[in-house]
């Protein structure tokens, strides 16, 4: 990939979520688990306890905390934390598997949690479907048949039934198995299984609840890699869970971070590693590769006086790893450029400080 | 960790359990020296208490209003008529001479080839084949009659069973609310000897099939509730989740997922359901049940050790079809197998087929020749049996007299009689003393609690020394069985080539009803406490060293690597590591073997045991022992109550760290 297409992309995927329709939208979203759990959320004192002092107080856990945000279509929106940062709950309280304690949730406008079991039944065949991390295939039956239950329980005929499944089956590269049953199939298999089974009713919406992390590496790799491609072929707003802070990077296009059930933030692969909220993200962070991350906006300085200004010019969301050879060439620094304006110069010292602590494995 | 965790840790340092229970025992022996005799609650074999009396007249009056009460006109003789009805028709399908024609709808080749075709259809051909030769073996025994009324009544009891229980288990596998109000009542049902099932049920049911089909089918039904419910429990979440996401109906999923993934938990439980049934169907034979049971209570009443062989040959003949069968059904309904071959795949349409066909002529001799429809009597030889039975039992005592006499002489006087001297001897509030401070030192005060009930009830039954004497056979018999259970399940634990050799003998052995379990011992030690005793060890072992193997091999292998790296010897990392390790499964296996021994001891009563399983057989033959037959029940009942709380609280508290 060259500078340039990095660029553009780059570019594409900013833009998409600026003009894409807000598709889910999150407010103020709680989920408590425990005794009496409704009061927690409304009560002013109990909503700032820690997880400890909650418990010993109330017998309650609050799962997800006051979380809040918009997916725009089109766009991969990551949440990512530890287990046990409430980002399994969270994903389930977005398609209702569990009933969120407050808040509120749009989905293309329209109120998620005023919807009835029927409503709900609607949307769920209809505008989202959901990949799980232990696939939960239905092991007694065949593969075709796994893949075309959602449409199975909404009633399709059977003709039209095998037709769509054969049709995802051939999308997800699993052509000539749909006649096996699940345990014959390799845990990669299963799980484009459980992707096509998502892909079947044609949703609005995937959500994938930790996919991969049940994979061997090798086999996780490839199907970030199908994910990357579907993305770009079929275009599906996609919410993805992961505790995998490489995966969360290599495929969101903005990733919100939780602990504890509550946001820590919420940014751009660049804006995490660039500007991280706090110790805990900067910890997180730490090991990732920043030449592979950061832009060049996050490591420009200001020119000083004595600087040349006639060096070559380059846009400031270039990756460092794509500019380093360019500036370690050029004899005078790079000058970052927008739209005409110098925002700022790039030298040998600042890619430097990058590569370096990318090698020493800092 | 929680504080209530946090705080039973930092209890104080208190004398060990052992030591406690040591030091009671010590001071109950030094008592009874001192006051043996006295307050022992003694009453005569013809002597009845208020109680007793109680209980005739209830039942003389439930008897004489039977017709005319409206509980009974409109409820308890209508269930009884619609069990009635299910059961005789059943019988006229198998055993009994249908309509106005001599014999059942299906003669005897009729039923084999019947059974060869429902077999192939839930399992496969091999076991088709193995009950068919199993059902024609039963007819040479010359028990096909009564094998075929033993079947009726099974098969009856199991399908009304299944009509209710396994929708129960759908709602409690379903519903944690019904879960925990149903678990309770299951393991209740389960604790009570089959025995005691017999005599409440003749009360509101009379004596006949009927009451036998209903003391079946509630006996058999827990193990399909529990298994149903665990079967749906077990379903991942993540498929159940998964068919929701696509928005699925509860209903949809319920009988798309949940069903077909929970079957083979399902069809595991219609196994242990039918086993059960066919257990009770046997011993129902004490209240008029007809079928193989008569013949083998009649014949261990007259010691008659041949015909009782017979008969316990085909019951056990009866027991390994339908185990055989419900398993291979079992493992069929797995939820995916790999694709049969090409050329079975082939072959099953045709089989199917031919099969029908052949199923179908066999039903239309046996309605057209009398050789198809009655087993031929000529071809017999369930009297070559009984001859031989006889004369191989001659033998033994003839040659081994002295040998199971000293054995039997031995055992009763160092072991039995002392602590049946000690139990029965005893005042009765010192026993009861001693019980209820054993039950706070082993188990806990909620233990100790309903054991102060119960002994209060049991004093109330007024059998206070038969339920002493039987429990002294059900303590030493318990005693034996845990030694077993812990040396077999010790080494089949950690050898899984014993392990492999052993277990098929062990699950043979628990497919066997009760009933059959007397007879060779009858044979071998003639009609005593010793032949109950011993019979209850071999009924209770097979459960006790299954559960003990299971938890020597739950130790991790990692702790036992680490032993053996520090240089354990392997009995140091037996007693050391392993045995400590598995506390649970060992309580646990008391617990099972105590049940087991109590339900087998009763039994026992039929061959010479006495106390309280006696009093239940004399009760259903003579009429103004009724009273006292129904009050032993009760009395088995609380002790089978009293000792599996006991032994629980000890396994609970045997998965607290100390």
């Amino acid at each position: 990939m060259t500078t340039s297409q990095v660029h553009e992309e780059r570019g594409r995927h900013e833009d998409e979520a600026l003009a894409g329709e807000s598709v889910i939208s999150v407010r103020g979203l709680w989920k408590v688990f425990g005794p009496r759990a409704a009061a927690v959320p409304n009560s002013p004192k109990l909503r700032e306890l820690g997880r400890r002092d909650l418990l010993d107080r109330t017998g309650c856990t609050a799962a997800v905390r006051d979380v809040g945000f918009d997916v725009a279509g089109g766009e991969v929106f990551v949440v990512m934390g530890l287990s046990g940062s409430g980002k399994s709950t969270l994903v389930r309280c977005l398609t209702r598997l569990i009933e969120p304690t407050a808040g509120e949730m749009l989905f293309e406008g329209d109120d998620m949690l005023a919807a009835n079991h029927k409503q709900l039944r609607e949307l769920r065949r209809n505008k989202f479907s959901m990949v799980f991390q232990h696939f939960g295939l239905l092991p007694h039956r065949r593969v075709i048949d796994n893949v075309g239950y959602g449409l199975e329980v909404k009633g399709v005929g059977k003709t039209e039934r095998t037709r769509r499944a054969q049709e995802v089956i051939e999308l997800v590269g699993l052509g000539g198995n749909e006649k096996s049953y699940p345990d014959q199939l390799s845990g990669g298999m299963q799980q484009r299984v459980g992707l096509a089974r998502a892909l079947a009713a044609d949703p609005d919406v995937l959500f994938f609840d930790e996919p991969f992390s049940a994979l061997d590496p090798l086999i996780r790799r490839d199907m970030q890699q199908e994910v990357i491609r579907l993305h770009r072929e079929v275009g599906k707003t996609m919410v993805f869970i992961t505790h995998d802070l490489s995966e969360a990077l290599k495929l969101g296009d903005r990733i919100l971070i939780m602990r504890d059930g509550e946001m820590v933030q919420l940014g751009t692969g660049d804006e995490l590693v660039g500007a991280p909220a706090d110790d805990y993200i900067r910890d997180f962070v730490r090991d990732v590769p920043h030449g592979d991350v950061l832009t060049l906006k996050w490591i420009m300085r200001d020119p000083r006086p004595d600087d040349p200004l006639d060096g070559p010019e380059l846009g400031p969301d270039v990756v460092v790893r794509e500019a380093t050879r360019q500036v370690l060439q050029a004899d005078k620094p790079v000058k970052v450029v927008s739209d005409g304006e110098l925002l700022g110069i790039v030298g040998d010292d600042e890619i430097l400080a990058i590569v370096a602590r990318q090698e020493s494995g800092a | 960790m929680s504080t209530a965790q946090l705080r039973d840790t930092i209890t104080t340092r208190r004398p060990s359990k052992g030591a406690l229970v040591a030091g009671i025992l010590a001071v109950w022996l030094v008592a009874w020296l001192v006051l043996r005799g006295t307050h022992t609650l003694p009453l005569g074999a013809a002597q009845l208490t208020g109680l007793h009396e109680w209980l005739n007249d209830v039942n003389d009056s439930i008897g004489a209003n039977r017709n005319s009460n409206p509980l009974f006109l409109y409820f308890f003789n209508i269930i009884r008529l619609i069990v009635d009805e299910f059961t005789t028709f059943i019988q006229t399908v198998l055993s009994e001479p249908a309509f106005d024609s001599p014999i059942p709808m299906l003669g005897w080749l009729g039923v084999v080839a019947v059974a060869g075709y429902v077999c192939y259809l839930v399992a496969n051909i091999r076991v088709a084949l193995l009950a068919m030769a199993g059902l024609v073996f039963l007819g040479l025994q010359g028990l096909w009659t009564e094998s075929m009324d033993t079947l009726a009544l099974t098969i009856s009891a199991v399908l009304i069973a299944l009509l209710f229980a396994i929708p129960l288990g759908v709602w409690a596998g379903l519903s944690d609310r019904f879960n925990r109000l149903i678990t309770p009542v299951l393991d209740f049902m389960q604790t009570m000897p089959t025995f005691v099932y017999l005599a409440p049920l003749t009360l509101f049911f009379l004596i006949g099939p009927a009451s036998a089909t209903i003391a079946t089918l509630i006996y058999a039904a827990p193990p399909v509730i529990r298994l149903t419910a665990h079967g749906i429990r077990s379903v991942p979440r993540d498929m159940v989740e998964a068919s929701e996401s696509l928005g699925s109906t509860r209903r949809q999923t319920l009988t798309k997922v949940l069903l077909p993934a929970a079957k083979r938990t399902i069809v595991l439980g219609i196994n242990q359901t039918m086993m059960a049934a066919l257990a009770m169907v046997t011993i129902a034979a004490l209240i008029d049940a007809p079928g193989l049971g008569k013949t083998v209570i009649k014949a261990l009443q007259t010691q008659d050790v041949g015909t009782a062989f017979n008969g316990g040959l085909a019951i056990v003949v009866l027991a390994i079809i339908l185990d055989r069968v419900t398993t291979a059904a079992s493992a069929k309904a797995r939820p995916s197998h790999t694709a049969p071959s090409r050329g079975a795949a082939m072959l099953r349409l045709p089989m199917l087929i031919g099969g029908g066909v052949l199923a179908a002529i066999g039903v239309w001799l046996s309605r057209t020749y009398v050789w198809a429809a009655e087993f031929p009597a000529d071809v017999e030889i369930g009297s070559t049996i009984v001859r031989a039975t006889d004369t191989a039992t001659e033998w033994v005592k003839d040659n081994f007299a002295a040998l199971t006499t000293d054995l039997k002489d031995v055992v009763s006087a160092t072991l039995i009689d002392p602590l049946q001297a000690l139990l029965v001897q005893s005042p009765w509030w010192l026993v009861a003393a001693v019980i209820i401070a054993i039950s706070v030192v082993i188990g806990s005060i909620r233990a100790a609690v309903v054991s102060a009930v119960c002994l209060a009830l049991l004093v109330g039954t007024g059998l206070w020394q038969d339920a002493m004497t039987t429990l002294a056979q059900v303590l030493l018999a318990t005693v034996i069985v845990m030694v077993l259970g812990i040396v077999l399940g010790v080494w089949m634990g950690r050898s899984p080539r014993v392990d492999r050799v052993v277990r098929p003998v062990l699950d043979a052995g628990q497919t066997m009803p009760p009933f059959v379990y007397l007879v060779p011992f009858l044979a071998l030690f003639e009609a005593t406490r010793f032949t109950a005793i011993i019979a209850a060890v071999v009924y209770a072992s097979p459960v006790a060293i299954k559960i003990v193997t299971d938890g020597i091999r739950g130790v991790s292998a990692t702790t036992v690597e680490a032993a053996t790296a520090s240089g354990s010897s392997t009995w140091q990392t037996i007693t050391k590591v392993q045995l400590p390790m598995s506390r649970r499964a060992l309580t646990l296996a008391t617990n099972q073997g105590l049940i087991y021994v109590l339900s087998m001891v009763v039994v026992g009563g039929l061959v010479g045991a006495g106390a309280l399983g006696y009093q239940v057989v004399a009760g259903f033959s003579q009429g103004q022992l009724y009273g006292k037959g129904l009050a032993a029940g009760i009395a088995i009942v609380l002790l089978g109550v009293m000792l599996d709380r006991m032994t629980q609280a000890a396994a609970k508290r045997a998965d607290r760290p100390s």
